[in-house]
């Protein structure tokens, strides 16, 4: 009988009393509901910020989502990650979220790609999307995301997170700015920080990605003046301060979107940023001389032989108060170049060899991946004005995760 | 001439934690800005100076806003610093 009742439109009668608050809401209306319900959305990125971005064009009524990730769900996901639950430790991302989604609104279909984003798959699976969100982590895949959205012609949502601030913008949209417009070299890797290092607030990358679901939801509508595009939105979470600000428009020189573009297909991102399409940090390369580095296996020895030692914990104090191995001290690296910090440190050898005056004193180095104990070596060899004949400075390779991986899985992962 | 200071996106970490500075040039009228970014090198940063500058300019990643808005709109490094500018640095995010 409801066919009597609804006219003009494609919606059903479980659609509209599905929709029905935000089809009544001004600028939505049956035309942009209809609009949502055709609209095909490639969310890349399961974490922080796809979560809720998928959550809400699902709830709002994409037709189709597709959602790109090849990671797995862990236990430190799930402070921020809220499509994801305790029972799917262990499950692809993209199947985790897809199986939360298809739980709220069984209408929309979702489209899973367990795999990383590369030069080599993204064009096949963009083609099949309107719009493309950027939830991804790390630069290579942004850079990538964007190249790929420029040569498909996708507008692109783009958001980010840290700590307690986030961004977000709109590129490639109506001939606005791409990022390559506003960021055209990649930053130094150096200068990167990422979540798994810095840390971020749950509640920041829920702003942050619901706020992309609004602009996509806004494209999606054809509510053209209000979308983010030539405009960049920065949110202190610490400070509760949203700020707008106004960014360049689409740059005639940009390499890939400007009028005589160099980039005319995909590249290697990973090469080009040199950095992975992952923030996952993956094993440390060794940057110092062979006799600086001991195994946390030989560091095991050292423990168990009672062997006089100091043991130095370079990382960040916040860091060092969740956990650390006995005996150690903490002088973190942002201050280890410090004269109060290289005063400590031969303070803490002079004691030690006085205590033991025989034998030659090892200073072992600690952090959590075995990185920033590789830079405290060069640091130290630099600084410290003690003879190297009683001295042997040497870093602990792997780090805390090693410990945790290879000796004791008690100690604590984080 | 006083010049307000704005840092976000971690480069704070870089200038004593603080997120905004004020800057106070009690002999000019104006600054070009690429020296007032080597100013802040040279009496303000605490921390590695390549992680701000890098050839005499701010480093890829870090955005520059003059009042507001996108230095491009203004000339870039090139834009002359007048009393009461806010000038905003902010570095990009790439977590998710």
């Amino acid at each position: 009988m409801s066919a009597v009742y609804i006219k003009d439109h494609s919606l059903n009668s479980n659609e509209i009393e599905r929709y029905s608050r935000q089809l009544i809401t001004p600028d939505i209306g049956v035309q942009g509901q209809m609009k949502l319900c055709a609209s095909r959305v490639l969310v890349v990125g399961a974490g922080g910020l796809g979560c809720p971005v998928a959550l809400y064009l699902a709830t709002a009524g994409v037709s189709v989502l597709g959602i790109v990730d090849y990671d797995t769900v862990e236990i430190s996901n799930l402070h921020r990650q809220i499509g994801h639950q305790e029972s799917s430790t262990g499950v692809p991302k993209a199947v985790s979220l897809a199986n939360t989604i298809k739980s709220i609104n069984s209408l929309v279909t979702v489209n899973t790609y367990e795999t990383t984003f590369t030069s080599e798959t993204a064009m096949d699976i963009i083609k099949n999307y309107d719009i493309v969100v950027d939830a991804s982590d790390n630069v290579a895949t942004r850079y990538l995301i964007n190249d790929a959205c420029v040569l498909s012609k996708k507008p692109l949502v783009s958001g980010s997170a840290l700590k307690w601030e986030g961004q977000v913008t709109v590129y490639n949209y109506e001939n606005g700015p791409c990022y390559r417009c506003i960021f055209p070299t990649p930053p130094p890797v150096d200068t990167v920080t990422k979540c798994s290092d810095g840390g971020v607030l749950g509640p920041i990358v829920g702003v942050i990605g619901s706020l992309q679901a609004l602009e996509t939801i806004k494209i999606i509508t054809n509510n053209k003046e209000g979308v983010l595009s030539g405009r960049l939105l920065i949110y202190d979470g610490m400070s509760a301060v949203f700020r707008t600000v106004r960014i360049r428009g689409r740059q005639p020189h940009c390499s890939v979107c400007g009028d005589n573009p160099t980039v005319t297909q995909l590249i290697d991102y990973t090469e080009f940023c040199r950095s992975n399409y992952s923030e996952a940090a993956g094993k440390v390369d060794d940057r110092v001389e062979h006799h600086n580095i001991i195994t946390v296996q030989q560091y095991n020895e050292v423990i168990k032989s009672n062997k006089n030692h100091l043991l130095i914990d370079v990382r960040p104090s916040n860091q060092f108060e969740i956990c650390s191995l006995p005996n150690s001290e903490n002088i973190p690296i942002e201050v280890i170049d410090k004269q109060e910090s290289i005063d400590k440190i031969e303070k803490l050898i002079n004691d030690k060899i006085n205590s033991n005056e025989d034998s030659e004193l090892s200073v072992y180095l600690l952090c959590r991946r075995g990185n920033k104990s590789q830079d405290a070596i060069k640091i130290l060899d630099e600084k410290l004005k003690i003879s190297r004949d009683k001295v042997k400075i040497q870093h602990i390779k792997d780090g805390l995760l090693g410990w945790n991986e290879s000796i004791d899985s008690s100690f604590p992962y984080y | 001439m006083k010049v307000t200071v704005d840092l976000s996106g971690g480069l704070e970490l870089l200038f004593d934690k603080k997120k905004v500075h004020q800057i106070e040039f009690s002999d000019k009228n104006e600054i070009p800005l690429r020296e007032l970014i080597l100013y802040m090198r040279d009496n303000l940063l605490k921390e590695r100076a390549e992680l701000f500058v890098v050839d005499n300019t701010v480093r890829p990643g870090i955005l520059v806003l003059i009042n507001d808005a996108d230095w491009e709109l203004f000339g870039g490094i090139e834009y002359n610093v007048e009393d009461k500018d806010t000038i905003t640095f902010i570095s990009t995010l790439h977590g998710g």
